[in-house]
């Protein structure tokens, strides 16, 4: 009974590390000690686990975490930063199968092997866990191949596709209730783990790269419920608190994402976005000024501020190096050089930030929407690298755009305003951008990363 | 009520069930209160932190990997431990990775002249 208690108490210290080290998060200075401390706990359950006395044969534990091992930190090791989406989008998935198999076990254990039974709450907790778990594994691997571009990120919707997975979800959902009443029909508990994998995937084929921010995150509390729910099933605490914080934080940046786009979740999950060409209101007259790197360069050289407003064309061009190398060479001119960070620029929460950090910027320059907007007024230049819908103009002025509402850097407010494109082509949400029809907008052609370098020459010789 | 009455009549009796009803709504309190203070410039750590942490779901799999079960259920235990623990190394390391990067100034150039609210 000893060993009992040990063990339960390394649960607890556990859960205090993973607390005290999310408080770290709370600002850049503390969140590496806390991290670090997250993990010693991390560390001290898993040894806690070890010493259990219902373990009685080591090796495939022994196996398994040393292939599990190996394989992350290889993956954390060689992975670009520019790839931080896909690789959190997989690490839900690693997240949700070990919780959604561990469900699986435990039910074969129970019920087929030993040929008995659960009792209703286990059975409960264990029809979330697979639920929740099986539909993570198969939404989060299809956000990684579309965020790997395996396949477009266009949405995919075909006719009645609402009513479709209504369908699926109410029928998993009955199942679930049977089970709960008699869990020995095991043949119902594997239809239903199927139908939460296909619902999984078919939740998140019409969902366009645009939206993935959201997707990213409620993958990310999906993987969180589905481990507390395991919590339940085999009566751990510290799993219940590991997962239940990581359920709610995937919970509120999906909120917060849902806010800076002026939609619900349900609009992101259901409205299939950017496939239907609806009535937009009148259509955008005049033309695109296309401008060139000296001009632009004249401009950037002789202004007091320059605002850069980063977008997800900067992590496709891998311009972030190019972008602190332009602000270097502006700032020993004297010029003020902020950078305006969107929620939803790129596509996952904080995704700017982490690129720009790694490209040595200070995170003292970057400003979220609400600190730099009344900032655009006193600002020379303002330069769009590879955004398009955070500065669209119409989800302020036109009340009948689909992206009505939604908070936006007001770059069109700034003295002058260069746009860094790869070509002519509408954005991922295929909107039209009266932004870039403005007179005092240059469009600046070709790949961001050639023409900011292009940029950065022409400003040190002017 | 509705779970107290679905717990009744199983071996599982209601006072434990209770208590995981407690831990999990103060671990959500908590988490609430402690993740909104994140600032968003640390949201994309703030998600591969949290996915770390909730690989916590190792410590199960290690036990149905290792206990007395059939093969099966040892067999989908190993495969757990192993996605599990692709996690906790992977998430830490480059959550560790990422923070690494963030620097309030850059020595002896001149970003950010201002401070930041």
């Amino acid at each position: 009974m000893n060993g009992n208690y040990l063990i339960e108490f390394s649960y607890l210290l556990a859960s205090i590390l993973f607390i005290y080290g999310l408080k770290g998060l709370s600002h850049p200075k503390s969140a590496r000690r806390g991290m670090n401390s997250a993990a010693l706990g991390m560390l001290v359950a898993i040894v806690g686990t070890l010493l259990h006395h219902d373990i009685i044969n080591y090796t495939w534990i022994i196996v398994g975490l040393l292939i599990g091992g190996l394989i992350g930190a290889a993956m954390s090791i060689w992975m670009p930063m520019t790839a931080m989406p896909q690789r959190t989008a997989l690490s839900h998935a690693f997240g949700a199968l070990a919780a959604s198999l561990v469900g699986i076990s435990e039910y074969y254990q129970h019920i087929v092997a030993e040929g008995g039974t659960v009792d209703r709450f286990k059975m409960i907790a264990l029809g979330f866990e697979v639920l929740f778990g099986s539909l993570t594994v198969t939404g989060s691997l299809l956000a990684f191949v579309k965020l790997q571009e395996l396949m477009r990120g266009t949405p995919v919707t075909y006719k009645g596709q609402n009513f479709i997975n209504v369908t699926l979800f109410a029928a998993a959902a009955v199942i679930f209730i049977y089970l709960i009443y008699d869990p020995t029909q095991s043949v119902l508990f594997y239809v239903m783990v199927a139908l939460s994998f296909l619902f999984g995937i078919l939740l998140v084929l019409p969902i366009g790269s645009a939206d993935m921010p959201v997707v990213m995150s409620l993958m990310n509390s999906y993987a969180g419920l589905a481990s507390a729910a395991t919590g339940f099933a085999i009566g751990n605490n510290v799993l219940i608190i590991a997962g239940t914080l990581d359920g709610f934080s995937g919970f509120i940046l999906s909120i917060l994402m849902c806010k800076a786009m002026n939609r619900s979740v349900t609009n992101v999950l259901f409205g299939a976005f950017g496939s239907v060409s609806t009535d937009t209101g009148p259509g955008v007259e005049g033309v695109m000024r296309e401008v060139g790197a000296d001009d632009v360069a004249v401009q950037l050289a002789y202004a007091r501020q320059v605002v850069f407003v980063p977008g997800y064309g900067m992590a496709t061009a891998q311009a972030q190096h190019a972008v602190r190398e332009l602000a270097e060479v502006l700032q020993h001119k004297g010029v003020n050089v902020k950078y305006a960070i969107h929620p939803v620029a790129g596509r996952m929460p904080g995704h700017m930030n982490v690129l720009l950090a790694e490209a040595n910027v200070p995170y003292s320059a970057l400003y979220e929407l609400e600190q730099i907007n009344p900032e655009m007024q006193a600002t020379d230049v303002a330069v769009v690298i590879g955004a398009n819908d955070v500065v669209n103009p119409d989800a302020r002025d036109n009340p009948k755009s689909p992206i009505a509402g939604m908070p936006i850097i007001e770059v069109d407010r700034a003295h002058n305003v260069v746009v860094l494109k790869r070509g002519k082509g509408k954005g991922f949400s295929g909107l039209e951008n009266p932004l870039f029809f403005k007179p005092n907008t240059g469009m600046l052609y070709g790949d961001a990363k050639s023409s900011l370098s292009k940029l950065a020459q022409a400003v040190q010789q002017a | 009520m509705c779970v107290l009455a679905l717990a009744e009549g199983s071996s599982m009796s209601a006072t434990a069930l209770m208590a995981s009803l407690y831990v999990f709504a103060l671990a959500a309190f908590l988490g609430y209160q402690v993740i909104s203070r994140v600032p968003p410039l640390l949201h994309t750590p703030l998600m591969s932190a949290t996915n770390a942490i909730s690989a916590i779901s190792v410590v199960g799999s290690i036990l149905t990997a290792g206990g007395n079960y059939s093969n099966v259920s040892k067999l989908l235990g190993f495969i757990a431990v192993t996605s599990a623990m692709i996690n906790v190394v992977g998430g830490f390391m480059i959550t560790d990775r990422m923070l690494k990067m963030f620097k309030e100034k850059i020595g002896g150039e001149k970003g950010g002249k201002e401070d930041r609210h």
